[in-house]
């Protein structure tokens, strides 16, 4: 059937970064599912996975529209650690949870406010601008906490802490869900709405942009602060969960996110990339360093494969293109 | 608007930047179903021209009035409302998105929430691109990126973005730069074609072959003033040819 066989070669054409990713996650789940079949056939290992990847996850999801404007965000695990801060301190000092996620959600909009006006407005490139960031929040951090952790344990006896961390059918947590959710909303925001196109404008060519009317500094500034509240939210949901703020929240968090975004599918370049691409690379780091280990393999290789696994995917994306 | 109204009208308009002064007082008309070649050396104020007529920049002083209305043009949004739209070959289009995504860009069929209507705008796209503008090839796809295009059809589908969204008067802004031959008849037939739509085109080519063979009227710009203008049938070619050398050697226009 002709019609049937175009429709078909239309969705590959559409959806290459797409299917190329889903089947990298399938080709590795394969790999975990016959190594480790014990570990892999258990839902144990998923309900884990599922209480950690939401942190790094959503910041990921978020940093996937500043790397298709072209640009890149170093600072925003400092700016979780900030976020971080800001919710256990106002936690402790006011005793209200809904007070402390506000607190840490403007704190998290307000760093990346200002990364999005240093970079749009003033012209500093965005990965100078936000190595400063990086630094600057992550010593204020330490200033503030005088380099000491709070307690917070007294959280788990609120009403809203179940909203963001709590278990639902089969134990699943509720940041999973949270973490899906968004996703699906960013997906569709990515692909179907005007944002996600004008977005994917300023990042192909932003002169262009500007003659077709799009305010390119206002899209840049508002995706630098969606990374920053993504941060914050990323804090609420990781304190909820460990009941305790380390200065050094979101230190390991860098290179994991950005990770994810590469794999996905989303080039430095701009102008191109993909949400459901971030998504499933979200799920194959998340997953990577206990697949490692349930494999036998010494934890000292998760890097190794890491490594490999970035590689092989973006060669794969470059063939791709070069292809187009 | 009656027929004769020009579409639009400059009346004394200055812009400086700063100490320089790039335009020194122009006036002119454009009229509904007319081809106007700005024509004139570098630095002649050609392209500071058009970026007020099509509100990239605001006049110093002086007025611009469309379809018989005094404006000031805040933005290029503003001025494309206005019925004026532009099209730069470098800058008209984004090479890795798609042809509708082009198209629509800026100015998206949206429902909910902001949300476009992608099946939509595809339809719409395929629909006015092999209707409208010719593009009939097999090989063409609306979900193609536009670096798969030719310069030619670069330009095409620019123009084609303009019509779609009913310009009155269309800025082309060196469309033949780095074109081949046939490609570069292609675009001049665009431009004929947006005449024969009734609406207004204004030119500028360094080339002063292809301004001639399409133009109705010229304008001939020297250090930010209005040297000369002519109609087609009042000047020849190789008069127009003529009139450059000697502006660019002298600075002077000698008419007739």
């Amino acid at each position: 059937m002709p019609a049937r066989r175009e429709r078909l070669r239309l969705f590959v054409k559409r959806n290459r970064i797409e299917l190329s990713i889903t089947c990298i996650f399938v080709v590795l789940y394969a790999i975990f599912i016959i190594g480790a079949p014990q570990v892999y056939t258990n839902f144990a290992i998923y309900r884990s996975f599922m209480s950690t990847l939401p942190f790094m996850g959503v910041m990921a999801l978020a940093a996937t529209f500043v790397i298709t404007l072209g640009e890149i965000d170093l600072s925003f695990p400092s700016v979780m650690g900030m976020s971080a801060w800001g919710f256990g301190a106002t936690f402790v000092a006011s005793g209200s949870y809904p007070l402390a996620v506000l607190v840490a959600l403007g704190i998290g909009g307000a760093c990346g406010l200002l990364n999005g006006v240093m970079v749009a407005i003033v012209g500093v490139p965005s990965i100078v601008a936000t190595i400063g960031t990086m630094f600057f929040w992550r010593g204020f951090v330490n200033v503030l906490a005088e380099g000491q952790g709070i307690p917070l344990a007294s959280l788990t006896e609120v009403w809203m802490h179940p909203i963001f961390v709590g278990r639902i059918v089969g134990g699943i947590p509720m940041q999973f869900v949270w973490f899906l959710v968004i996703a699906v909303i960013m997906m569709m925001v990515y692909r179907r709405h005007v944002f996600g196109s004008q977005v994917l404008f300023v990042g192909d060519n932003k002169n262009s942009a500007h003659m077709m009317g799009i305010k390119v500094a206002r899209v840049k500034i508002l995706c630098f602060t969606l990374l920053g509240v993504m941060a914050g939210l990323g804090a609420v949901l990781l304190v909820s969960e460990v009941t305790y703020f380390w200065p050094t929240t979101g230190d390991g968090y860098p290179l994991p996110a950005l990770g994810a975004v590469f794999i996905g599918g989303t080039p430095v370049f701009g102008g191109r990339g993909s949400m459901y691409g971030t998504f499933i690379g979200v799920l194959i780091i998340g997953s990577l360093e206990a697949g490692v280990v349930a494999l036998g393999i010494q934890g000292f290789y998760t890097q190794v494969i890491y490594g490999l696994l970035i590689t092989i995917a973006v060669t794969i994306y470059a063939v791709i293109m070069r292809r187009n | 608007m009656s027929e004769s109204e020009p579409v639009a009208r400059l009346v004394d308009v200055h812009k400086s930047f700063g100490r320089i002064n790039v335009l020194q007082g122009i006036d002119m008309e454009v009229y509904r179903g007319e081809i106007v070649a700005l024509v004139g050396d570098n630095g002649a104020g050609k392209s500071t021209l058009i970026k007020v007529i099509t509100g990239v920049h605001r006049p110093t002083s002086g007025e611009v009035w469309i379809k018989g209305e005094r404006v000031e043009m805040q933005s290029v949004q503003h001025a494309r409302r206005l019925g004026v739209e532009t099209v730069y070959q470098e800058r008209a289009l984004a090479d890795q998105q798609s042809l509708w995504r082009n198209i629509f860009a800026g100015r998206e069929i949206t429902g909910p929430l902001g949300f476009m209507k992608v099946g939509q705008q595809r339809r719409e796209a395929e629909r006015l691109l092999r209707s409208r503008m010719g593009f009939t090839s097999q090989a063409f796809e609306v979900d193609g990126e536009v670096s798969g295009l030719s310069g030619g059809e670069k330009q095409g589908i620019a123009i084609a973005r303009a019509l779609y969204f009913d310009a009155e008067m269309i800025i082309l802004d060196e469309p033949t730069m780095g074109l081949s031959l046939k490609e570069t008849d292609r675009v001049l037939d665009f431009a004929r074609g947006i005449r024969e739509a009734g609406k207004s085109v204004v030119l500028i080519d360094h080339n002063i072959l292809h301004v001639y063979s399409v133009a109705d009227r010229f304008i001939v710009l020297d250090r930010g003033r209005v040297a000369a203008q002519f109609t087609k049938d009042e000047i020849s070619r190789d008069q127009l040819i003529d009139l450059m050398v000697e502006l660019h050697q002298t600075g002077q226009v000698h008419v007739g």
